[in-house]
């Protein structure tokens, strides 16, 4: 594939420079008199600065070359020969020629230098990425590692000097390390099973309404301050899915409002069948993204700037590539009177056989 | 009355020593095994209400040593593993676990599945034709069911369903462990039936169909009954 891209680019390269000399050298005949043959070798080299910036060495040595014998040819007098009488032609052909070439030359190397120069921004700029991977990585993972080490050192060391207060603070603080850095290992364990590309799609009839009410209860388990509001649609049909991505997806972008909306907010989650796709939708009230942020949040290792600790920036890219692996799409907008409605479009078959007959 | 016995099955020293020290402060006995071998020796010779069983064992792979165990082990097994996917907890339950429950586990959760796996082998012994549970009483020899000592009226199906779950109580039977007992086994792919069919009876059996009580679903394996 690749090969043939680099084919066709390279003969599309070498019609192009021969049609733009023969296209040129055309016109350059018709007003010859207007404009004497001096002038006609000064435009040719135009053309062939002009390819030199596009084109490679090969493609614009050959024009060149066209163009110097077609000078010949056509527009030095004795006309239709090689011949050149004028020693003042003969050395104007040199010069055209050497200008020419070096021209070329020049330009190739000067594409050569960018090239490098290109080439060491993005090694640059992937090593960057390894690094806010890593950076990203050994803060999320060693954070809860750290705390709860010091939670049992404190415990082991000063239990009898703690207050049952303090004691069960402690606990609480290791107890939510603890289900921080699991949810984080499952998080690398989902990346990676999507950058493996052995990602199989289990697809089975799924009660949507169902695992919906599953995942919030799984999501919400811890308390949180926010309201969240499903209203089952009872005319939903089933749909052909992988539930257990499809929880993840879901579970990803309610835990992400969850973190990152403020205490009072309502979070709204919708299931819909639209033309032969599934359609859910978690809106929110809080304070939506800031507008040139939307279109990074779903890339890897992204976070927002200045917010709060406790995300590895992969939660949303596993939402994208569960999504993708389904043949989907996943947008993110804010919305006028406030907050961000992430909307997940899945084509899937669909069942309406919701009921049946008694038997 | 003497304590009940369970068997831990697990070549992590550190789990093995929580679970011991979990289990003996709810008042169990117990014992436990290092290596498949050593596990199945303890069982023979003292034949626990309960065997924990880990699957990632160093002598043995976990799942066929439950198999052999289900030959004459006829009480329940709570699997507990590392392995998460949904194709190893069916395998383990068609390979004849009571319970899967994953690591990491909240102890609590634990206790609570260790306490409904022993009843369960009470009321398997009683074996009894009433079976209640909560505001459900479901009667297999009147073929009748009540909801809050109300009489409702079920489908056929409906019933043979809920008769199936409430028969195990406490298990989860998986999706197509279901379909082969109530449509047979040619409808053992057939899904839909079953989530059409779990509807209607939540439907008609749970305050509230969303937020269910009784039938509880675990996700891609299959659904539990309480």
């Amino acid at each position: 594939m690749k090969y043939k891209q680099t084919y066709n680019d390279r003969f599309f390269q070498y019609t192009a420079s021969i049609l733009s000399v023969l296209l040129v050298s055309v016109i350059c005949f018709t007003f010859e008199k207007y404009i004497g043959y001096r002038v006609v070798a000064l435009l040719m080299l135009v053309v062939v600065y002009l390819l030199a910036i596009f084109f490679r060495i090969v493609p614009v040595l050959i024009s060149a070359i066209l163009c110097a014998a077609i000078w010949d040819f056509f527009f030095i007098p004795p006309l239709y020969t090689f011949y050149i009488n004028d020693t003042e032609d003969v050395l104007m052909f040199m010069m055209f020629f050497v200008i020419a070439s070096v021209n070329a030359v020049l330009t190739f190397k000067i594409r050569k230098t960018e090239k490098i120069a290109r080439d060491r921004e993005e090694k640059e700029n992937s090593i960057r990425l390894y690094n806010t991977l890593l950076n990203s990585l050994s803060h999320e993972l060693r954070t809860p590692i750290a705390t709860i080490i010091a939670v049992t050192d404190t415990l082991k060391d000063n239990y009898d000097k703690l207050s049952e207060k303090n004691r069960n603070e402690l606990l609480k603080e290791m107890e939510i390390a603890s289900i921080r850095l699991n949810r984080q290992v499952g998080n690398l364990l989902n990346m990676s099973r999507l950058e493996s590309g052995f990602l199989q799609l289990k697809k089975d009839w799924c009660d949507l309404n169902d695992l919906i009410f599953n995942v919030i209860e799984k999501a919400y388990g811890d308390n949180y301050p926010q309201t969240v509001i499903f209203d089952a649609e009872e005319t939903l049909p089933l749909f052909k899915l992988d539930s257990g991505l499809i929880e993840q997806i879901i579970y990803n972008v309610l835990h992400n409002s969850l973190q990152y909306t403020p205490d009072d907010s309502v979070i709204t989650l919708m299931a819909k069948c639209e033309q032969d796709n599934c359609v859910i939708s978690i809106a929110d009230n809080g304070k939506g993204f800031p507008e040139d942020e939307l279109e990074h949040v779903f890339e890897k290792f992204y976070r927002l700037p200045h917010t709060k600790a406790g995300g590895t920036g992969l939660g949303l890219s596993i939402v994208k590539g569960f999504t993708e692996a389904h043949g989907g799409k996943v947008k993110l907008e804010n919305i006028s009177s406030g907050g961000a409605r992430f909307t997940i479009i899945i084509p899937a078959e669909t069942n309406y056989i919701k009921n049946l007959k008694n038997e | 009355m003497s304590k009940i016995e369970i068997l831990i099955i697990d070549d992590e020293p550190a789990i093995r020593k929580l679970l011991e020290i979990a289990l003996e402060s709810n008042d169990y006995k117990v014992w436990k095994a290092a290596t498949g071998r050593e596990g199945e020796t303890i069982a023979a010779n003292h034949p626990p209400e309960l065997i924990i069983l880990d699957l990632g064992l160093p002598d043995i792979n976990g799942q066929d040593l439950l198999l052999e165990l289900r030959t004459w082990y006829h009480k329940s097994i709570i699997v507990l593993s590392v392995l998460n996917t949904e194709e190893d907890i069916v395998t383990a339950l068609d390979n004849g676990a009571t319970d899967y429950l994953t690591k990491p586990f909240r102890t609590a959760e634990l206790m609570a599945r260790v306490r409904s796996a022993i009843r369960r082998n009470q009321t398997k012994e009683k074996n009894s034709s009433v079976i209640i549970c909560g505001n459900l009483q479901l009667d297999m020899v009147a073929r009748s069911v009540k909801l809050n000592e109300l009489l409702i009226k079920l489908t056929a199906t409906e019933y043979n369903l809920l008769c199936l779950l409430a028969r195990n109580e406490g298990k989860v039977l998986t999706h197509q462990y279901i379909l082969k007992e109530i449509w047979g086994s040619n409808y053992q792919s057939e899904t839909q039936y079953l989530r059409v069919y779990i509807a209607q009876l939540r439907k008609k059996i749970e305050d509230n169909p969303n937020k269910p009580q009784h039938i509880l679903t675990e996700s891609g394996v299959g659904y539990r009954f309480y």
